[in-house]
């Protein structure tokens, strides 16, 4: 490699640096702005802001999903581990919402610690298996929160729709 | 270091020679491998213990995603070379390349708002993931249209091969934005140090898919690449020759 070319790759590098050094902060300043939503932690810690519309995401505890039988309004409680808050929302909820799986909600915190939320999502995670393999770890594990929540129920009801 | 190899490949005649014997080979495999890994995916795979028979959806996701991301690699490679080494090749192939992410990325983004209704409930939302990939997307537009409006050839691709350089600090922004934020898109499935998070029966097909797409990639790019080959060396005597 000559000196000219030598000179160039040299500029080049100098030029991916930078702008890597420059974006790198602006995200470092951001970071918390990038967050899609607060973990129950951060909510229960305070960190989280009271009585704005923000959101929200963690685990659906197990057990904790308490359906009104009058109507749509439903209460449960998301953990991240390390702190639990309980959510309330009336509305239809997702497909994949189940117990022990993580939901994305839309609302504001009160000051008494209650999410009242307007819009729940459910979050997927990465694992995908067969039926089977699920219902093999049921067996194995029986303490595992199985998917219970409203999936289940629509898909029962829908496999007797169907007639099957 | 021997850098005779290096220019060789740089040369448009040698490649245009070259790349000819690829072609059918390239043909043949993608659409092979495209074709088993979709039937594989979508007919013979199980469902998913949760997202049912929606899940399905990756076998073309995942590959597109995988695509979008690593054309724009290969371009600030591309563009790297154009800037240090002034090879008239590495811009062409620059060119050629971007709408090809284009469509990749497009792909993605329509797939994932297709899964993300039923899974998750909406069509889209503005997390770090998502908006990365959309920023991705207006990278490759902005590099197809800054080409469009500066005529010299030569400033063109120098601007071009800048503008792309810049871009590729978005790569690994959306590769880790999972992992970096709190994000409503899942982490990644398939990892290279650890155990993908998938059945084998799922995951056969896609990973088939994955260099199935790949190979396609590769096939549509050499294919363009010989044109744009043609036409910027239309004065030179062994195309005059070629097409004579």
């Amino acid at each position: 490699m000559n000196a000219v070319r030598k000179q160039r790759l040299i500029l080049v590098l100098l030029l991916l640096a930078g702008v890597g050094v420059a974006v790198a902060l602006m995200l470092f300043a951001l970071r918390e702005n990038i967050n899609h939503y607060y973990s129950p932690a951060q909510m229960a810690a305070g960190d989280a802001p009271t009585g704005q519309r923000m959101r929200g995401g963690g685990l659906v505890v197990p057990g904790s999903v308490a359906r009104d039988t009058e109507s749509l309004k439903v209460s449960f409680r998301i953990s991240d581990g390390a702190g639990e808050v309980t959510v309330h929302y009336e509305g239809i909820l997702p497909d994949l919402f189940v117990e022990g799986s993580g939901v994305v909600a839309l609302g504001t915190l009160g000051s008494d610690g209650v999410f009242a939320a307007t819009e729940v999502l459910a979050k997927h995670d990465e694992n995908y298996m067969p039926p089977e393999v699920q219902k093999a770890i049921d067996d194995a594990h029986p303490g595992y929160p199985k998917p219970t929540g409203q999936a289940t129920v629509q898909r029962e009801l829908r496999s007797l729709q169907d007639g099957s | 270091m021997n850098w005779t190899f290096f220019h060789k490949l740089g040369s448009p005649k040698w490649f245009y020679d070259i790349s000819g014997k690829w072609l059918p080979w390239l043909q043949v495999i993608s659409l092979v491998l495209i074709v088993v890994a979709l039937v594989w995916g979508l007919a013979f795979s199980p469902s998913d213990y949760l997202q049912g028979n929606s899940y399905r959806i990756i076998f073309i996701h995942v590959p597109a995603s995988f695509l979008a991301q690593s054309v724009y690699l290969m371009m600030a490679t591309a563009a790297a070379v154009t800037l240090i080494w002034k090879i008239k090749l590495a811009d062409m192939a620059l060119k050629v390349m971007a709408p090809i992410g284009v469509s990749f990325c497009i792909l993605s983004l329509v797939t994932g708002a297709i899964w993300g209704q039923p899974t998750w409930g909406t069509w889209w939302v503005w997390d770090a993931r998502l908006t990365s990939m959309l920023i991705l997307l207006f990278l490759y537009i902005g590099i197809i249209a800054l080409r469009g409006a500066i005529h010299t050839t030569e400033a063109a691709a120098k601007a071009c091969a800048i503008l792309s350089l810049v871009g590729v600090v978005n790569i690994p922004i959306i590769k880790f934005s999972v992992d970096w934020w709190n994000t409503l898109h899942q982490g990644a499935t398939l990892k290279l140090t650890e155990k993908p998070s998938m059945a084998p029966e799922m995951l056969w097909p896609l990973l088939l898919a994955i260099v199935g797409f790949y190979l396609f990639f590769m096939m549509v790019m050499v294919l363009r690449l010989r044109i744009e080959i043609i036409s910027r060396e239309r004065k030179t005597r062994w195309v005059k020759e070629l097409v004579s």
